[in-house]
């Protein structure tokens, strides 16, 4: 754990106003609290992301708050079953979000497909045949607590990225799963 | 005029535009040659059907079936039109120059079902990608990428 993450403490202990921490470890520590999100809300589970938003459970706290343009923000939370026809929209946006960004799939249908895994020929199934997914929240729909563990644990990611060019941290594009496309199950 | 005297009106027209009328629960039912789909909409525009609530179709198997429910807001009575569509080559006139609701709808039925509306201003995939083969609610649709659920699920 970095000296960043307990502040308050390493202040009012002896000693003096100066703290000592790499670069790394500051940005990454200030990233990870204020994660600006993009509410990819295409289906139910929009409703518990914006219930999350709200003062009931009050993501603000969490430093990530919805922004409306996805040139504005870090991470991109897919939440709802994603379509053959929104799948371009989605990708065009996720396209537009600034370097270094994230991705949250909230949600069965975006993790899997979901309940339209089987005998549906409109749904994508799971977000990460198309997008590096990050996160997965599994539920339908996941509560807002679940939404909000997910961004906790996505802070450890992101503490994780370097501001370094050749230390980037370089996520790799998951594959879509074997036999995803062609896997007649019968 | 009740919906009683809506039948009667209907059942005095000629069976080219009209070829049964009967009771459906409390809502007319008329049946119509494919073929005068427009001249009998135009009909019923007249005596005040001013509302186009919705537009499917089903699959009968040997052909379609174009289901429209009509609304009238100055008659308090509410209608269905249906007319039988050839399942070769599917194609029925467009009701947008009547009712202009019929534009998205219709192009949903095009989506999902293959049925060609003449004289529809924007015929083209509503729901589905333009490129997307086949008519996915027909009963003999087949895609290779769905994956069909296993019996113990």
């Amino acid at each position: 754990m970095a000296i960043v993450d307990n502040i308050g403490t390493a202040l009012s202990g002896s000693g003096g106003s100066v703290i000592l921490t790499s670069v790394d470890k500051l940005v990454g520590w200030s990233r990870g609290q204020s994660l600006w999100a993009f509410p990819m809300g295409t289906a139910c589970c929009a409703m518990e992301l914006i219930a999350a938003s709200f003062n009931k459970f009050d993501f603000d706290r969490l430093g990530t708050f919805p922004r409306p343009d996805p040139r504005h923000t870090d991470v991109m939370i897919l939440a709802g079953t994603i379509t053959e026809k929104m799948k371009p929209a989605v990708k065009l946006l996720y396209d537009q979000m600034p370097e270094p960004k994230w991705v949250v799939a909230m949600g069965n249908c975006t993790v899997s497909g979901g309940i339209f895994y089987y005998d549906t020929y409109s749904v994508v199934r799971g977000a990460d045949t198309f997008l590096p997914v990050d996160v997965y929240i599994a539920g339908c729909p996941p509560r807002p607590e679940s939404l909000q563990d997910g961004i906790i644990q996505l802070r450890e990611l992101v503490k994780e990225e370097s501001i370094a060019p050749g230390k980037r941290h370089e996520r790799k594009m998951v594959l879509p799963r074997e036999g995803a496309a062609d896997g007649d199950v019968q | 005029m009740t919906t009683h005297d809506v039948r009667h009106h209907l059942a005095g027209l000629s069976p080219e535009l009209c070829a049964r009328v009967s009771d459906h629960f409390d809502d007319v039912m008329i049946e119509v040659p494919s073929e005068n789909v427009l001249q009998t909409a135009r009909e019923l525009l007249e005596i005040g059907f001013d509302r186009l609530g919705m537009v499917t179709a089903v699959d009968r198997g040997d052909e379609f079936e174009m289901v429209y429910r009509i609304t009238s807001r100055s008659l308090s009575c509410s209608a269905f039109v249906k007319a039988r569509v050839s399942r070769v080559e599917p194609s029925v006139a467009s009701l947008v120059p009547v009712w202009p609701a019929a534009n998205w709808q219709e192009r949903e039925v095009w989506d999902l079902f293959g049925i060609d509306f003449t004289g529809h201003p924007d015929m083209r995939r509503i729901l589905l990608p333009e490129e997307w083969p086949g008519w996915p609610l027909r009963k003999d649709y087949d895609d290779p990428n769905v994956i069909r659920r296993p019996d113990y699920i």
